[in-house]
């Protein structure tokens, strides 16, 4: 029991600070404690990612296996902690002007933290489950956080409804596989599912994809995805574009390979149609957008086909591609959701993409950053958007999917069209009434931390890949 | 005699009916609360179909989780459902559309 709750304890520390200070704000302070807060919460969230980072070794499992404590979870939750941390402090200031910045705000950001935790460490059917259920119903609160917005509160409805749906599938497919595996555990279900699984198996393995691809918002189960970036304020958009999604791609690797890793074959044309559709649809679907948020929600689309073409492939070093990806894409997607953040015009909020016009003569070093994150995100070589999506690329074609990996060149070349739409409007646009700039300061040092990112990390990744290798090792078997 | 596959039937076709309630019906936001709750229950009927063909408690804690999840689920749904009215002054399913897609 104590080395159980030894192995959960970053979990614990989080849980029970989210629910102290929920209680103490709610007696003392309420709103006034909010801005405070979250530099509380974005300081713990760090100091936990640094100390998941640093001090976790080998593989450790609590709760009769239930809880998996291994490279693999600590790479995710270094990950999300960090990202979760950076889209708090920068949304901080966007927030606080627009008078949204409640108490709940940071806290609910930290209960989703713990349960994307929890998924990214799941051993169990009960464990991914809860999981799953704590982070999504914490998002969906925080989607209509604007609670006298039409579109807030629209956004929150439609993510509700679509992800009650998804976790319903997901547990219909728990309730196949415990049936006809027997247990929810998953080293109990990769015994059943050894070589050859049973059709109740299989058909649950379906569910359960299904599930989790309405979670990445994978095409055909991408349909919230557009809407609920659109409507919630902008750095909530940037907080779903970033930690959920590193966590729901974590739970579809931990599911596929350590409960249903003795099919490989069964799950891997599923994966790989998925993986296609979502990065055609994405790139196509996009150059039609006029509004940059809506624009990032079908980018974000692209980018789990491209995640998810790593995970097809069904390998070790397919599942490092998709952690390398995945890393790169929150960072990229950090900086870009700085600059959505700093776009205005008479102190409200501007998403139109053509206001965009002629920015890079009133703000050149912002142009050229933003410049750089969109041919990151277009994958244009030598930045770290070209790297990460050559490995999974390669991890694709090693693994017998050549096919996969030539539709994702194809896909890639479509989708940069509308990335570099934006740069020709930045640059080259008619001349139009300019954007103010942001004034958060904060703001400015994660857009050009981020592209400065893109440019540094090719010299080394700094050490992403071999983490990212150590971390798959774990995981596959 | 009643066996498991009775009560997988049973649980398949309310979980379809759940299914169809959110994609056919037009009316009521609140239909599509019952429709998730349907869901939801086909399958604690089949968990706890499956515990105790298999003589296995897991299923049936299982089956709690999901109650209590559910009921979580529902109260936060109604929450942004009544913030939702108090913008729109509607719930009708194809008023929830300000927004394309």
């Amino acid at each position: 029991m104590q080395a159980d709750l030894t192995v959960i304890l970053p979990e614990i520390v989080l849980s029970f600070y989210a629910l102290a200070a929920l209680l103490g704000a709610a007696y003392t302070g309420q709103d006034r404690m909010a801005g405070m807060l979250v530099w509380l919460t974005a300081g713990l969230m760090t100091a936990l990612a640094l100390w998941i980072g640093t001090t976790g070794e080998g593989t450790r499992t609590a709760f009769d296996g239930m809880f998996n404590d291994d490279g693999f979870a600590r790479f995710a939750k270094v990950t999300i902690l960090l990202s979760a941390a950076a889209v708090l402090v920068m949304g901080q200031e966007y927030m606080a002007r627009r008078d949204l910045l409640r108490f709940e705000y940071p806290l609910l950001i930290a209960l989703s933290a713990v349960g994307m935790m929890m998924m990214v460490s799941a051993g169990d059917l009960m464990a991914l489950y809860m999981g799953l259920e704590l982070q999504s119903l914490a998002l969906y609160v925080v989607a209509s956080l604007r609670r006298d917005s039409v579109k807030s509160t629209e956004a929150g409805l439609k993510y509700f409804v679509l992800g009650a749906l998804s976790s319903g599938l997901l547990l219909y497919g728990a309730s196949l596989t415990y049936g006809y595996a027997g247990t929810t555990l998953f080293s109990g279900i990769i015994e059943a599912a050894d070589g050859r699984a049973p059709l109740g198996l299989l058909i649950g393995l379906v569910f359960v994809l299904a599930g989790l691809a309405f979670k990445v918002s994978a095409v055909p189960f991408h349909m919230w995805t557009p809407d609920v970036y659109e409507g919630a304020p902008t750095p909530i958009t940037a907080f779903f574009a970033t930690a959920p999604k590193v966590a729901a791609m974590g739970l579809f690797a931990r599911v596929v390979h350590d409960a249903y890793g003795g099919i490989v074959t069964d799950w891997q044309q599923v994966i790989a149609v998925l993986s296609l559709l979502s990065m055609f649809l994405g790139a196509i679907a996009a150059i039609g957008q006029t509004d940059i948020k809506r624009l990032m929600a079908y980018s974000s689309i692209a980018h789990m086909g491209y995640a998810l073409m790593g995970l097809a492939s069904g390998t070790v070093f397919g599942v490092q591609a998709m952690l390398i990806y995945m890393a790169i894409y929150v960072t990229m997607n950090v900086g870009t959701f700085a600059f959505i953040l700093s776009m205005e015009r008479d102190n409200r909020p501007v998403t139109d993409i053509m206001s965009l016009n002629m920015y890079s003569r009133a703000h050149p070093g912002r142009a050229l950053a933003m410049l750089i994150l969109l041919f990151s995100l277009a994958g244009v070589p030598p930045l770290l958007g070209f790297f990460g999506k050559l490995y999974v690329l390669r991890a694709a074609y090693e693994g017998g999917l050549a096919w996969l990996a030539v539709a994702g060149v194809i896909a890639s070349v479509i989708g940069a069209f509308y990335y570099l739409r934006i740069v020709y409007y930045m640059y080259f646009g008619e001349e139009r009434e300019p954007l103010e700039t942001g004034r958060s300061p904060v703001q400015w040092g994660f857009l050009m931390a981020s592209a400065a990112i893109m440019l540094l990390g090719i010299i080394n990744m700094f050490g992403v890949e071999g983490m990212a290798q150590a971390a798959a090792a774990t995981l596959v078997n | 005699m009643i066996g498991l596959e009775h009560y997988l039937t049973v649980a398949a076709v309310l979980f379809v009916i759940g299914i169809f309630g959110l994609f056919l019906n037009r009316k009521n936001v609140i239909i599509l609360l019952m429709s998730i709750e349907l869901m939801l229950l086909s399958v604690n009927i089949n968990l706890v179909a499956f515990s105790a063909h298999l003589g296995d408690m897991v299923g049936q804690v299982f089956t709690l989780f999901v109650l209590t999840v559910a009921a979580a689920e529902a109260a936060i749904g109604l929450a942004i459902l009544v913030c939702f009215f108090r913008n729109r002054g509607t719930i009708a399913v194809e008023d929830v559309n300000v927004m394309k897609g």
